[in-house]
């Protein structure tokens, strides 16, 4: 299985996509010399020798910043997309197994999630904390709010799982609840669950993005989406500094994009049947 | 191409694959029949026996891991052995012989609707047919075989029973009128009820002209007495006993042969009680050389001699069977 | 030992509610007794795995009361208890164990439901022992994974367990439908056996009604959820009362009768 993946150029391309932005972020510091203090300029000055991206309102290093910014971003998708991930996948397994009452109570729970819109739950919280809105308080938001799509299709795996004969004969053996749930079912989904991840991790990333823009982003942080916002806020556009918004919104799609690109190519993969 | 070719001709047909390892298995192993038109051939075996394998020979599909290793395959007198898979894809496959494989309940693309699967039957072997001439043909041809066309064509494989979904099948197989069909195993997961109307309907098609000759796979060689009018009962990669449905049911020449109809469990009241037949082990490994009757290990008649000579066929009581001691 | 092992008064079970309710099985009422062989046959649909599973208790009717040995089912508090007495083997040898776990580990699983749990040196005896009864060296599966072995073997796997657990009744589903024929009677043969030798009651669930005949003291003939016939082989077979019967013994592809008519047979 891992050899078809590593054999197919859309996953190779996505994944070398994404790789290379990670280790931009994780080495970038490390080996390349970033300030995000110092002035080296006047406001949005164009980008220059020593600055390829020039300048932000307050005269620091364009390049520094989305550095920094990336970093902020791949840190909030990732760690949002694991708590979404775990959170929809423990509901949708316990759900989707049990089925009957439990499964009709937290598919409804489920769905009440779903039909509030996240975003706009997600500007209330997130005003709603003048002070203390770090990364992780972002993420932890994001997380808790994005979970349903996972848990309504793990639960959709579970219960056609469920009607299979190993689990019955597991049943039949005794075992209860969290043993099936663990050993019988989970084992089967560990490649639909890690796809639901990367999906996970790259609608919040763009979910940062999108209340950082607003201005409801980390307090004390830079993050692709907040440079957005101090472009929009500082009037980068009308002056055309297109190096204030360009690059940082290329980046989160580029994120983005590589994301989808390697759950695809996943999906053909790991589900053959649909690639006919 | 005379008038009076046989549909199908195989000759002496040897078939192998090779395993991930690099292991040659001889799946095949010097089979020969033929079929002519109007023709119903039987092939009976267990699952393994290399039916299906043959099935993929006789259609020229030698696609790595599967050879040709040698034999002849003529269909209508023209020889497809060494034919380029694009010409046998365009000139044989769906036209002249079709296959409505194995599990073929589960061989519709879930993806897409029954109208589209069928519609790329028809445009994948001719190009110039419009789109109306298209839904055209399939409606008329849908309804001819008992199918409400206008909601089965619009609906999704998963959405239809098992019975109608196997109708679809046949439907779409057949769609280029295809003088010859396989089918692998057609009844297998079927009830009773559902088994009579595929077959009714397999016969029906005949009878109208849409195929004129059919072969028969299936593990179930009792079915066979009332689908086809000759049988090949196959076991591990060589036919043990060809002849007519008459002969190879009622009077079973080879120990095999006898130890299939006699594993039959009957409803009726003559037969009840009667133990059925058990045969230990498994199929010989066919990744070995074989040397004398591959089926001397299971054999209930095994003499001292069995396993030291190759078996041939014979002609025994007007039909060939494999066994020196038949 | 009570004389009837399994009673049931109106037992239904609905799948779904309201208008899109399905009615899998539909106010039956039967009584097994110990020792004996029942079959529950009809074609696909007729709610005979559904009413297998309620026996075994995987799930549970939605009306009407269904004992096991003179107690309710519903009134079970662990279900493990249940099982130790009541068993079943699958339809589908390979699906029916987990692929992420060898063999042998899942056969020793099956001690999860004595208690106390016998010493690894006696599970692992006794694994042996149930192997060898069913003509499977215990050498020959060692680290052996489920896509590893024949259908036949596996099929053997299930009848295994049963001879490592002892249970008081077996419910078989269609336990060699996806067998091949020569192995089938073996298979059957090692129900038997079981059956002497655990003195067991068996419920066979089939669509084969000629499998029904040979090894069943009594048959279920079962159609939309209900319980249209039932008697001995003999008397279901050669005077069927109910429609559904006599059209399912038609429908049988018989070698003698004449099973189909057809316009223009081609001649061989």
């Amino acid at each position: 299985m891992l050899k078809r993946l590593l054999r197919s150029p859309s996953f190779l391309f996505g994944f070398t996509l994404f790789f290379g932005t990670l280790l931009l972020a994780l080495l970038g510091p490390l080996v390349l010399s970033l300030d995000v203090e110092q002035r080296v300029g006047l406001a949005y000055t164009a980008p220059f020798p020593g600055h390829w991206l020039g300048t932000d309102h307050m005269g620091i290093d364009m390049f520094s910043l989305l550095l920094q910014g990336l970093r902020a971003s791949l840190y909030v998708g990732l760690v949002a997309g694991t708590v979404a991930t775990l959170l929809g996948t423990l509901i949708g397994l316990y759900g989707g197994y049990k089925g009957g009452l439990v499964d009709d109570l937290l598919t409804s729970v489920t769905n009440l999630f779903l039909v509030i819109p996240t975003l706009i739950v997600l500007i209330l919280l997130s005003a709603s904390l003048e002070e203390g809105r770090s990364l992780s308080l972002i993420a932890l938001l994001i997380g808790c709010t994005t979970w349903t799509w996972t848990a309504r299709a793990v639960r959709a795996q579970a219960a056609s799982l469920r009607a299979r004969d190993h689990v019955a004969l597991a049943r039949i053996n005794g075992f209860g609840t969290a043993h099936i749930v663990l050993l019988h079912i989970m084992p089967y989904l560990l490649s639909y669950i890690f796809m639901v991840f990367i999906l996970q991790t790259a609608s919040g990333i763009l979910a940062e993005a999108s209340i950082s823009l607003l201005g409801l982003g980390p307090y004390d942080s830079i993050s692709l989406g907040k440079i957005l916002n101090e472009a929009v806020q500082n009037e980068a556009l009308t002056d055309g500094a297109w190096w204030a918004f360009a690059p940082a919104t290329l980046l989160i799609t580029v994120i983005a994009f590589s994301l989808y690109i390697i759950n695809t190519s996943m999906e053909s993969v790991f589900n053959p049947r649909l690639r006919r | 191409m005379s008038m009076s070719a046989p549909v199908l001709e195989v000759e002496r047909l040897r078939v192998h694959y090779l395993t991930r390892f690099g292991t040659r298995v001889q799946a095949v192993d010097d089979v020969s029949f033929q079929l002519n038109k109007g023709e119903i051939l039987g092939i009976a075996g267990e699952s393994g026996c290399g039916k299906t394998t043959l099935v993929s020979g006789c259609m020229g599909l030698f696609i790595p891991p599967l050879y040709h290793s040698s034999g002849d395959v003529r269909i209508g007198g023209q020889s497809i052995i060494g034919m380029d898979r694009e010409q046998i894809r365009r000139d044989v496959l769906g036209r002249k012989i079709a296959m409505i494989p194995q599990g073929a309940l589960n061989s519709l693309n879930p993806t897409r609707r029954v109208k589209d699967l069928a519609t790329d039957m028809i445009v994948s072997h001719d190009d110039r047919a419009g789109k109306r001439e298209i839904s055209e043909r399939l409606r008329e041809r849908f309804e001819r075989i008992g199918l409400d066309a206008k909601r089965v064509l619009d609906a999704f494989p998963v959405e239809l029973p098992a019975g109608t979904k196997q109708r679809v099948v046949i439907g779409i197989s057949t769609l280029l009128n295809p003088e010859l069909v396989i089918a692998d195993e057609p009844t297998s997961a079927l009830d009773v009820s559902t088994q009579k109307s595929v077959i009714r309907l397999l016969f029906d098609l005949m009878d109208r002209g849409i195929i004129s000759s059919m072969i028969f796979i299936t593990h179930e060689l009792p079915l066979l007495r009332h689908v086809s009018s000759s049988i090949a009962v196959m076991y591990a990669g060589e036919f043990v006993e060809y002849g007519s449905t008459e002969q190879v049911i009622f009077d079973a020449q080879q120990p095999y042969t006898r130890a299939l109809m006699g594993s039959m469990l009957s409803a009726d009241a003559g037969q009840r009680g009667k133990k059925p037949v058990a045969i230990e082990g498994a199929p010989p490994d066919l990744k070995n050389v074989i040397v004398g009757c591959r089926f001397a290990e299971r054999c209930p008649s095994v003499r001292s001699d069995c396993a030291q000579h190759k078996q041939e066929l014979r002609v025994v009581q007007l039909r060939k069977v494999r066994c020196q001691y038949a | 030992m009570p004389e009837l092992k399994f009673q049931a008064r109106d037992v239904s079970r609905v799948f779904g509610h309201g208008k899109r309710a399905k009615v899998a099985v539909d106010r039956v009422s039967f009584e097994i007794r110990d020792r004996e062989i029942v079959s529950l046959v009809g074609q696909s649909g007729c709610g005979k795995t559904v009413l297998s599973k309620l026996l075994l208790r995987i799930d549970a009717p939605t009306s009407g009361e269904l004992s096991f040995n003179g107690q309710p089912l519903a009134k079970v508090s662990d279900p493990r208890q249940h099982f130790r007495k009541v068993q079943a083997v699958f339809q589908d040898p390979f699906s029916a164990f987990n692929q992420f776990f060898t063999i042998r580990s899942q056969l020793e699983s099956c001690f999860h439901l004595f208690e106390p749990k016998p010493s690894k040196s006696e599970i692992a005896e006794r694994v042996d022992a149930a192997l060898l009864a069913v003509n499977i060296k215990p050498r020959e599966i060692d680290g052996k994974y489920a896509f590893e072995l024949s259908g036949g073997q596996m099929q053997r796997m299930l009848l295994a367990r049963i001879f490592i657990i002892r249970p008081e009744v077996l419910i078989a589903d269609e336990p060699t439908s996806m067998v091949d024929a020569c192995s089938r009677a073996s298979i059957l043969d090692y129900l038997m056996k079981l059956k002497q030798e655990l003195a067991m009651t068996i419920v066979f669930v089939t669509h084969d009604v000629g499998l029904a005949c040979y090894v069943s003291d009594t048959i279920f003939i079962m159609h939309q959820g209900q319980i249209v016939e039932r008697g001995a082989p003999e008397r279901v077979t050669g005077a069927p009362e109910s429609p559904v019967t006599r059209q399912l013994l038609d429908d049988i592809p018989d070698v003698h009768r004449n099973w189909l008519e057809r316009g223009e047979r081609a001649s061989g």
